[in-house]
């Protein structure tokens, strides 16, 4: 037995083999041979992400920056929506091509974002509910936060190919943790009380979800959907490694040409985008009374214009 | 004091409630072998929440159940509509057994029979004052215009009108629990089951809710569970008191039952520094006529203060102020017996005048 000689007590990890590697490396094979059945699947996707993406670039610049910036004041008031223009205006001065290459990162992202809370919020709910299932998505969630991206950016390029798909798959599997894990925090911090009175007057288990701990659990879980969407941006230039296009090719390939002004440009690009849509998504998550408005439509310009067109929003009390 | 009937609206049997991972096992050895509470700690590692609770409460009755915190009264209370299982026995309400209802009787008898207030209000601090108090009749999908009569309604019975568009945590705790109260009667259930309701307000505002609450009892007739800590408010609400100690019932009486005959040593300090003056009888201080003779001689008492054996002594203390002459207790035109003034005042003390030993023991 040659190999038993070659096997030393003080450093016996070299002389082993499980040949790990090469059978995982089997995924590749699997995916090269189910490819047909996974083509529709990434039209859908493709479709999406196209669709979201040729609305945003058919808006006018200025349309849109219009829209988003009542957008920002609606959801977070009236400074944020100042904050907002004056970043939308930065970012479209950066270069000629920024806004365009920025609504497509957006695109990218927000199709990223939407399919994650089509997958994470009822995971998070399922793991807010079950102890054993939280402790069994907790090291899932785990790895895939930690786990580097270009480890399972080649199995998904093996799957899918290249292109906007992949590039999504890879921001999904890198931003949907948080969302899981504050839902589920967000539906355990729900006062038990107050889940015991909805049963005690008759409540469905499906009304308790419903009426009361996904209400009263949403700003833990917007929360955790504006960690997600800050994740999402931080992927876009990995992505871009995979040919899918916007600010961060930009930065992937000022970086090839050590092209120091366009990297600052890309890279600038990405962080005005992460102030606006977080300073967006942080002010939905504080809720209207918070900032001493009793409903949503009372304020901003829907309050704005309410007023204006002369009908009381409410009547007196 | 409201008027009840016999009938038994809520029956609960020898119910227990053991806490734990093994709590059927701890049930089974209780069963066959009946060990006691800190055998079944050691033993199973199990906590008994109620052992072995047995009540019937009246049609229009106000029971009360008064332990301190950890006597399992809490507990006892959420077996009425279930919120928890027992480990042993039978919840009855209106003949219907409540451990045998499938899931959607049991939320139906939860949403039209019975109306629960809980100790800290437990409000959904999403939803206005009058989207809270009409919850039960939103998840049976009744139609928007009849919650909104029902919950005018209510809210007018709590004294909050004008608040309906309120967010709980803009009102006061007094308030906030008014919206709980008025939760609880807006789908005008046969059953009122009240968790410590007023213990965590001040005073005065307890007892303002109080009177609003034996204000609607008297005009709604809700059979009513009613847990306090307090002995003055389980006397002042009460139709009959049930004295609960870990996990037992201890005693189950009307307020002057449990001051004047106290089961235990337990009941006897707790009924210690109560007041006898709004509770004690003129029947259970007095002595017969007969005796009374016995040892004073024969004397005449056509000039004696006159009262009702029903009276209390506090009212008799009016009266025996007014004259230096014993008391006179008469019903339905016949002398019954006799109040003394030293009687009376051991009375008021809770204890029994020396030179009688006969009438009500104290």
């Amino acid at each position: 037995m040659a190999e038993d000689e070659a096997f030393n007590w003080l450093s016996p990890f070299a002389s082993i083999d499980l040949d790990i590697d090469g059978r995982t490396d089997g995924i590749k094979q699997w995916a090269i041979a189910n490819r047909d059945t996974i083509q529709p699947i990434k039209s859908f996707f493709d479709e999406l992400i196209s669709l979201i993406d040729t609305t945003l670039q058919s808006v006018p610049p200025t349309i849109m920056l219009i829209i988003v910036v009542l957008l920002a004041w609606q959801a977070a008031g009236r400074r944020v929506a100042v904050l907002v223009a004056a970043c939308l205006l930065a970012l479209g001065l950066l270069a000629p091509g920024a806004w365009e290459l920025a609504m497509t990162t957006l695109a990218i992202v927000i199709s990223a974002v939407l399919l994650c809370v089509v997958i994470g919020l009822p995971l998070g709910i399922l793991a807010g509910k079950s102890d054993g299932f939280e402790a069994a998505i907790r090291p899932v969630l785990d790895t895939m936060q930690t786990i580097p991206a270009f480890v399972y950016l080649v199995p998904v390029v093996m799957l899918v190919g290249i292109g906007d798909v992949s590039g999504v798959i890879v921001t999904i599997i890198f931003a949907i943790a948080p969302l899981v894990r504050l839902t589920s925090l967000g539906i355990r911090g729900v006062n038990s009380s107050v889940v015991e009175a909805a049963r005690a007057f008759g409540a469905t288990p499906r009304q308790i979800m419903f009426k009361v701990e996904l209400p009263l659990a949403t700003p833990t879980i917007l929360a955790g959907l504006n960690q997600t969407i800050m994740l999402a941006l931080s992927m876009v230039v990995i992505a871009s490694m995979i040919s899918v296009k916007g600010l961060g090719n930009e930065v992937l390939r000022a970086m090839g040409r050590l092209d120091a002004g366009k990297a600052i440009v890309g890279g600038l690009g990405i962080v005005l985008l992460a102030i606006v849509l977080d300073r967006i998504t942080q002010g939905l998550g504080r809720s209207g009374r918070e900032r001493g408005h009793r409903h949503w439509w009372q304020s901003g310009p829907v309050g704005l214009i309410l007023r204006l067109t002369g009908r009381k929003s409410e009547k007196p009390q | 004091m409201t008027q009840y009937t016999n009938e038994a609206v809520i029956r609960c049997d020898g119910i227990w409630k053991i806490f734990g991972d093994r709590s059927a096992q701890a049930m089974k050895a209780v069963v066959e072998d009946g060990l006691s509470k800190d055998e079944i700690r050691r033993r199973y590692d199990c906590i008994v929440g109620v052992r072995d609770a047995s009540f019937e409460v009246g049609r229009g009755e106000i029971f009360c159940i008064m332990g301190l915190s950890g006597s399992g009264k809490s507990t006892l209370i959420r077996h009425i509509n279930r919120l928890i299982e027992p480990s042993a026995g039978s919840v009855v309400i209106e003949g219907r057994n409540v451990g045998e209802m499938g899931a959607k009787e049991l939320r139906a008898l939860r949403a039209e029979k019975i109306g629960m207030v809980f100790q800290n209000m437990a409000l959904m601090p999403h939803r206005t004052v009058s989207e809270n108090v009409v919850f039960s009749l939103e998840v049976r999908g009744i139609d928007e215009a009849t919650r909104r009569k029902v919950a005018q309604q209510a809210i007018d019975a709590v004294e909050l009108t004008g608040w309906e568009r309120k967010y709980p945590d803009e009102l006061s705790g007094g308030m906030q629990q008014r919206v709980g109260l008025a939760r609880a009667i807006a789908a005008d259930p046969t059953i009122l089951l009240m968790d410590e309701p007023f213990s965590a307000l001040d005073p005065l505002i307890r007892r303002q809710l109080q009177d609003t609450f034996m204000k609607l009892s008297a005009e709604l007739h809700k059979t009513t569970v009613f847990i306090t800590h307090d002995l003055d408010e389980a006397i002042r609400i009460g139709d009959r008191i049930a004295i609960m100690k870990d996990g037992i019932l201890v005693q189950v009486g009307t307020p002057e039952q449990i001051v004047t005959e106290p089961a235990d040593d337990y009941v006897a300090d707790f009924v210690a520094g109560i007041s006898k003056l709004d509770l004690v009888t003129a029947a259970r201080v007095m002595q017969p006529l007969e005796q009374y003779r016995q040892t004073n001689g024969a004397t005449d008492p056509a000039n004696w203060p006159v009262a009702h054996p029903d009276d209390k002594l506090n009212a008799l203390v009016d009266l025996a102020v007014t004259s230096d002459n014993p008391i006179l207790v008469r019903a339905d035109g016949a002398d019954l017996g006799v109040v003394t003034k030293s009687a009376l005042l051991r009375g008021i003390q809770g204890r029994q005048d020396v030179g009688i030993e006969t009438g009500g023991r104290i």
